[in-house]
């Protein structure tokens, strides 16, 4: 009977012994990319890809670990030293997609325009809610660098104004919702999010806000069950002309989230 | 509208619908919880029964910590055998992680506490009343325990039943050691997590609503056994 | 005949709770005469009831079975409590389940069940579910159940206290019948009325010391102690 039930419970988990685990973020799930990009990729190689999706931080660490064989996350700054310090090969750019700064209707802090560092210093003058994600994230690392370019050093500078959640996009948003706040997303999130409120984009466009993602191997040398053929061959698929162009094809409500910028 | 009736006609017309996913992710649950409820009897029940029996030094202190483990937070259990069952720790080789496997020992550790306390509780009760009768007839130690189990069974059906309700309502552990990938560990509650944290809240609703239909279904049914047994032995 | 009797304690003692509930009692009990044992309230006789049949422990002195199969003591005897404790079973898987117990070889454990309900009048109720048999003809079963054994000795300790008058007739014809066939009866009960008409000797118990051990009718005529006398004035002020 025990031996009928675990079957039940990995019916679903079929024996498809050829499967690749891919530690990837949040954002980049809610978006549902994944969604539109892995069956395309199932069909092509009749390789499973597994994804768990948490905050950049985790997932680099799952790399590290060795609880992943391919991390896909986009966070420059952290990647670099992931790879500076051994743990990941065959690294690859792969796509970019943006940030925003959303904010309410009203925007008491008349922070909207084209300019985002103005914005957030608009925000920080008027001591407007701000929702941060402060999770270690791509996301949060983006906006602690704007932040900083803006002449705000927002550890020490923060006050009651600036929430800090500790939670993935999602949530955080959903907070911002309830209360009114400013926040700084991805498009992804953002064109899926459905409980929108009062909230809408203020500032987008601005260079400063490009979002880059990269992809990378798990180093096979410190974690050899790492399935390095399959995990290469996703690898290879992703930043391939086909890969690229399935990446450019995901639009939501008819625009495009992502941009392939693989060389 | 009422968003709680908009969740009801969410959940209804899911329902109808078919949806194969919602069908994986619903036998899913059911599949990790029961042979989570399964292991956990098969272990905390026979221990239970023991400590209510037995006599020891340091048995208050043995109930005390029992009790207490009842109320194991499901996301510190979820990481410790997500640190146990990681590549990085001392199980990783065995490859459990981020499967289903790993939900259901996850969930084994969380409720078997449970129903080892109220076992325990159970069949210390039972025992002050029926432990002079049975030594006088030459029962003792485990054969007792045994007999007296079997003769409460249906009292201790309910300590495997809320045993199998915190299995089927916690988020914390499965989503940790499972990693809510979709199609292999996604569950009813990491997906409602997710569809709330995607700002979804109807479709979250839904979810929910027809997750504690299913709880309540599986109660009514344990409660139809319960008194059915009731009439026929007394 | 007689294989584990005499029963002998020999100063025996029982403590709890710091306090001390018998104390260094000492008399022997022989096959024959049923025993009743009588005393006040808190006397102890429940407690000593239970260091005769071996559920409690002394803590001092010695409880010793005499005859020649002593060393089967444990399945010689059986005991009948105030409130009778059935499986959630049927009447006669009560009684098999105590035969099983006593490593009766399955092949015969089904036949003396029945025989044993046959002989308190129980046997059209053999298949019900015990729990829910009146508490009279639970009490019946108890006796059927301790019965089936064949004891040597029958130890009981208020069988009839929670009994109406006719569910307690019942219960002193059969235990009449199974003194008749031989078996030694030991009772402890508060009714004086029963004691006289199924006992031949009294164990009077005051405050944790056997005071007499004396056949019934000196008892009630002839007490030796001044507290066998209080003792059957106050139960008897009219008497």
């Amino acid at each position: 009977m025990l031996a009928a039930l675990l079957a039940l419970a990995c019916g679903g988990a079929q024996a498809q012994s050829k499967f690749i685990t891919v530690a990837s973020t949040t954002s980049t799930e809610q978006s549902g990319l994944f969604k539109h990009l892995l069956p395309i990729y199932t069909q092509k190689s009749g390789v499973e890809v597994r994804v768990v999706a948490v905050g950049t931080g985790q997932a680099l660490d799952m790399g590290r670990k060795g609880d992943a064989d391919v991390v896909f996350v986009h966070d420059p700054v952290a990647e670099k030293k992931y790879m500076d310090d051994g743990f990941g090969v065959n690294y690859h750019l792969v796509m970019y997609n943006d940030f925003i700064l959303i904010g309410p209707k009203a925007d008491p802090a008349k922070a909207g325009g084209k300019d985002v560092l103005a914005g957030l210093q608009k925000v920080k003058a008027a001591q407007a809610s701000f929702v941060s994600r402060a999770d270690k994230s791509g996301t949060h690392a983006a906006e602690v660098r704007l932040w900083s370019l803006a002449g705000v050093d927002i550890a020490k500078d923060k006050g009651p104004w600036y929430k800090e959640t500790g939670s993935g996009m999602g949530p955080a948003l959903n907070t911002a919702s309830a209360m009114n706040g400013y926040i700084l997303a991805d498009r992804g999130t953002w064109l899926n999010f459905k409980n929108r409120g009062e909230l809408t984009i203020l500032v987008e466009g601005d260079n400063k806000l490009f979002n880059q993602y990269g992809i990378m191997l798990v180093n096979p040398a410190k974690h050899p069950h790492v399935k390095k053929d399959l995990g290469d061959a996703f690898i290879a698929w992703v930043i391939s002309p086909e890969g690229q162009r399935a990446i450019a094809d995901y639009k939501i409500g008819g625009e495009q989230l992502f941009f392939p910028n693989a060389r | 509208m009422n968003p709680l009736l908009d969740a009801f006609a969410g959940a209804l017309a899911l329902i109808a619908s078919g949806d194969r996913a919602l069908l994986q992710i619903v036998l899913l649950s059911l599949g990790v919880s029961l042979a989570a409820v399964v292991l956990a009897t098969l272990i905390g029940l026979p221990l239970g029964a023991a400590v209510a029996v037995a006599r020891f030094p340091g048995r208050q202190a043995v109930l005390v910590v029992m009790n207490a483990l009842m109320g194991l937070p499901p996301v510190v259990v979820g990481l410790v055998v997500y640190l146990l069952l990681s590549r990085a720790g001392p199980l990783g080789p065995l490859g459990l992680l981020f499967t289903p496997p790993a939900m259901v020992i996850a969930q084994t550790l969380l409720i078997f506490p449970i129903i080892a306390a109220l076992a325990r509780q159970a069949v210390e009760d039972a025992w002050a009343e029926y432990e002079e009768q049975l030594r006088s007839l030459g029962a003792h130690g485990i054969g007792a325990a045994l007999t007296l189990v079997w003769d409460i069974r249906y009292s201790l059906f309910t300590a495997v039943l809320a045993g199998m309700g915190r299995a089927l309502a916690e988020v914390g552990a499965v989503m940790i050691v499972g990693g809510n990938i979709d199609g292999v560990t996604r569950v009813m509650t990491t997906t409602i997590a997710l569809e709330t944290s995607k700002g979804d809240l109807p479709l979250a609703l839904s979810l929910g609503l027809i997750l504690i239909t299913l709880v309540l279904a599986l109660n009514a049914a344990a409660q139809m056994v319960k008194e059915a047994a009731r009439k026929r032995y007394g | 005949m007689s294989a584990i009797l005499p029963l002998r304690l020999t100063d025996v003692s029982f403590a709890a709770g710091g306090r001390t509930i018998i104390d260094r009692v000492s008399f022997e009990l022989s096959a024959g005469p049923s025993t009743i044992v009588l005393g006040a309230n808190g006397a102890g006789k429940s407690v000593l009831l239970r260091l005769m049949h071996g559920l409690l422990a002394p803590s001092g002195g010695q409880v010793a079975w005499l005859g020649a199969n002593a060393a089967r003591a444990r399945w010689m005897q059986a005991m009948v409590f105030q409130r009778p404790v059935m499986l959630r079973r049927s009447a006669l898987a009560n009684i098999t389940y105590a035969l099983a117990l006593a490593e009766v070889p399955s092949a015969d454990r089904e036949k003396l069940a029945r025989e044993a309900l046959r002989d308190v009048g129980l046997a059209d109720m053999a298949e019900r579910p015990a729990r829910v048999l009146s508490g009279g003809e639970q009490q019946r079963l108890a006796l059927a159940r301790a019965w089936a054994l064949h004891p040597e000795v029958l130890f009981l300790d208020e069988p009839t206290a929670s009994l109406d008058p006719a569910a307690t007739r019942e219960i002193e014809t059969v235990i009449k019948a199974f003194d008749a066939s031989g078996t030694k009866v030991v009772m402890v009960t508060h009714n004086l009325g029963q004691a006289r008409r199924l006992g031949d000797e009294v164990l009077f118990v005051h405050q944790g010391r056997v005071a007499e051990l004396t056949p019934i009718d000196t008892f009630f005529s002839q007490p030796a102690s001044a507290e066998a006398s209080a003792f059957i004035k106050g139960e008897n002020p009219w008497a």
